[in-house]
């Protein structure tokens, strides 16, 4: 076998999501304007307070700079270079049912271990599957319904329950929060809706699917999650993006609602294509997450491992304002060759004894930079409030870095704030050491990563535990010579 | 049986010789120690013989079990039955002693093309052979030598030899920053795990540790080669003189 091909077998083996589906594409004009805006609320069918909401926002963001306070360096975004909306030509005329759906499509997701069709659905969990700017399909809806629980796309929701939508829309995450949550606010095409009603225990695990397929194109999506009183649900979203050679842009917002007694679980195993081995192409990821726990006794848990995307931006945070409420953070942020990640979270609290931890482990390795960037923020009134930190990283060779910036404001003297952290290296005097006991490097360093990561994948779902765990070792695959 | 055979070792680091000339055949079931005074190469055979990056041999053969290891990675070396306890453990982050022990001991019954070892034995071997050498059953949960004194972290590599029942075990400096207590504990450890098909070779700056540890050869070490070898009692005579014995050249085998 020549190099190249050597070469190529490794690349491919390591991002297995990066093919690309042959499907006819409908396209909005490149650029951002107030017509592209028009264009995309009439794709959507939209009422007109979506319009206004959206020209708002947009009108907002023309006055706003792009953020550059993170540690990560990229070239200048020209976001009039990027079409903002993508869909299949067959969903012109949306498809009713799954018989309507281009068999293409649902291929797709199947490639991706995500069947859409009735017979070979996941058992136990409900799956809304995004294609670029489009939801194609809401699994086991009915089902659901008969809980009075909600589980369709932004857009149908925006249709069918406008009033939901906008009282809660917006409010967590406002479009003037920052410039790509303005930006996502303009422009954002689909994304997930969920209604928990009150007292209902949601029994299977809702998850989203997303999908970047069309080139040159940004995906903006959108989820709102509220849990009435004393309700359960439990969340989880995926992504992966098509090998290209270009930076993709993807800028979501998520708002989650935690009313009295509720809890709310959201976890992400994020796998956008993390860009080549010399940092060629790869998706920008500049996210905005945020929950708030409105409601006494409230709970918001975000898990996160974060193993794609040539630049991650997010901040998955809570505002913890009913009393006693808690918010937990969970994050593994694995970064190769030259990604750059700069993740963490923002802990506000402003009920009393409110609650939350955080627990963030950064594994960096190649030429990457890993940041944890996180803010605990205790408030006059958040009397008794408690936060427990701890942020590892773990370094594997010596040209990658691993960052933290822990920012503390505590404005109470009854509140406990306690911050541990660590930093380790994988070294070849440890690698050696395993070697000598019979275990392979590869085999090393999936032992220690899983180890070092353990906490954080114990809080995922059973199914997606397995997965995040090996989606780890072959994201670290050729990190050692 | 013939274990291990080195002939003529040759070895540099960064082009530097260290290791001139060394010859050593060791049998099974046999005891073998090499002493000899700091920098003359004691590590560097253990280091060469479990295949560390970065040690070049120039010249010279080791067999182990009749095949050339040199061409072996570290890993298959550690398969074959080659063990080795370092002078300075390592710690391993995020890894408890269990885990590892269970990954390492499950490599190696692969290779010899055997069952993983069921969960519940695996369990009972961990706890009876960390008592052999004093580690309470807390530890297995603790990760890889992280947080441990000098002497733990050397009984913890005895508990491994244990674990890993190896054919060969190279012991390089396990005495070195041990108390008479921890001392004992070692070699006591080490004498229970003696066995007619299990040999050790055991690196050692001083004498003490032969005190526990009766060896059947000893080899003093000097200058990259080994200048004299002998029974038992030379270890007491090396003791007796000092290694400027050695220096002045008076060993009678020159």
């Amino acid at each position: 076998m020549a190099e190249n091909d050597i070469l190529k077998e490794i690349t491919e083996r390591e991002y297995k999501y990066g093919f690309v589906s042959l499907i006819e594409q409908e396209y909005a004009p490149k650029g951002l304007n107030e017509d592209i805006i028009r264009f995309i609320w009439e794709k959507k069918k939209e009422p007109p307070f979506m319009l206004e909401w959206r020209l708002r926002a947009f009108r907002y963001w023309q006055s706003m700079k792009e953020p550059h306070w993170a540690k990560v360096e990229y070239p200048p975004i020209d976001y009039q270079d990027i079409h903002y909306y993508a869909a299949p030509k067959s969903f012109k005329d949306k498809p009713k049912s799954l018989e309507e759906v281009d068999p293409e499509i649902l291929r797709t997701f199947e490639k991706l271990g995500i069947p859409l069709r009735e017979r070979e659905r996941l058992a136990g969990v409900a799956v809304d599957a995004v294609l670029d700017s489009v939801s194609v399909a809401t699994t086991f809806k009915e089902k659901l319904e008969e809980l009075g629980i909600i589980f369709c796309s932004i857009n149908e929701a925006i249709r069918n329950y406008p009033d939901l939508v906008q009282k809660y829309l917006g409010s967590v995450v406002p479009y003037t929060d920052n410039f790509f949550a303005a930006l996502n606010s303009a422009v954002f095409s689909d994304g997930s809706f969920v209604y928990v009603p009150k007292g209902v225990r949601c029994p299977m695990e809702l998850s989203t699917y997303f999908r970047i397929n069309a080139s040159e194109t940004g995906q903006f999506e959108r989820t709102l999650i509220i849990a009435d009183e004393g309700s359960y649900v439990s969340y989880l979203e995926g992504c992966t993006a098509p090998i290209r050679d270009e930076n993709q842009l993807h800028a979501a917002v998520v708002e989650l609602i935690a009313l009295k007694d509720a809890e709310i679980k959201y976890s992400t195993v994020q796998n956008w294509y993390p860009g080549d081995k010399e940092g060629k192409g790869g998706i920008y990821n500049f996210v905005t997450k945020r929950g708030i726990c409105l409601g006494e006794n409230s709970k918001i848990s975000w898990t996160q491992v974060e193993t794609g995307s040539a630049i991650t931006w997010k901040y998955p945070s809570c505002i913890l304002k009913g009393d006693n409420s808690v918010g937990e953070f969970y994050s593994i942020a694995l970064t190769n060759n030259y990604q750059q990640a700069d993740t963490g979270t923002k802990m506000i609290h402003l009920g009393k004894n409110t609650r939350s931890r955080i627990v963030s482990k950064g594994i960096a390795a190649g030429f990457s930079n890993n940041s944890y960037r996180g803010l605990v923020q205790i408030s006059k009134k958040a009397v008794g409030a408690r936060n427990f930190s701890q942020c590892d990283s773990l370094l594997l060779g010596d040209k990658c870095g691993a960052h933290t910036f822990p920012y503390i404001e505590v404005n109470n003297s009854s509140s406990i704030v306690e911050h541990e952290a660590t930093t380790s290296k994988i070294s070849d005097e440890i690698l050696f050491y395993c070697n000598q006991r019979g275990i392979s490097k590869e085999d090393a360093i999936g032992l220690i990563v899983n180890g070092f990561s353990r906490e954080v994948l114990n809080q995922l779902p059973m199914e997606f535990a397995v997965e995040a765990q090996k989606l780890l070792s072959v994201s670290l695959e050729g990190s050692v010579g | 049986m013939e274990i291990l055979k080195i002939e003529n070792l040759k070895v540099a680091i960064d082009g530097k010789l260290i290791i001139k000339g060394l010859n050593l055949t060791i049998n099974s079931g046999e005891v073998h120690a090499i002493m000899g005074p700091n920098g003359t190469g004691k590590s560097t055979l253990a280091y060469v013989l479990a295949g560390k990056p970065g040690y070049e041999v120039v010249e010279g053969e080791i067999t182990f079990l009749g095949k050339n290891i040199l061409e072996l990675e570290p890993e298959e070396r550690a398969k074959e039955g080659l063990f080795l306890a370092f002078q300075y453990p390592v710690e391993i982050p995020g890894v408890t002693n269990a885990n590892f022990m269970k990954t390492a001991v499950n490599e190696v019954r692969k290779y010899r093309n055997l069952e993983p070892l069921d969960a519940f034995d695996f369990l009972q071997t961990l706890k009876e052979r960390a008592a052999l050498v004093g580690l309470d059953s807390s530890y297995l949960n603790r990760n890889v030598n992280e947080g441990f004194s000098g002497g733990e972290k050397k009984r913890n590599e005895i508990f491994q030899l244990a674990m890993l029942e190896p054919i060969l075990a190279v012991l390089d400096e396990t005495d070195s920053g041990l108390d008479i207590d921890a001392l004992k504990i070692v070699a006591n450890g080490v004498n229970s795990l003696r066995k007619p098909d299990r040999s050790f070779l055991v690196i050692t700056h001083y004498q003490r540790l032969l005190n526990y540890l009766t060896p059947d050869f000893v080899h003093v070490m000097y200058d990259g080669k080994i200048v004299i070898s002998g029974g038992k009692e030379l270890a007491y005579e090396l003791e007796a003189k000092g290694y400027d014995w050695l220096k002045n050249g008076n060993n009678g085998l020159k």
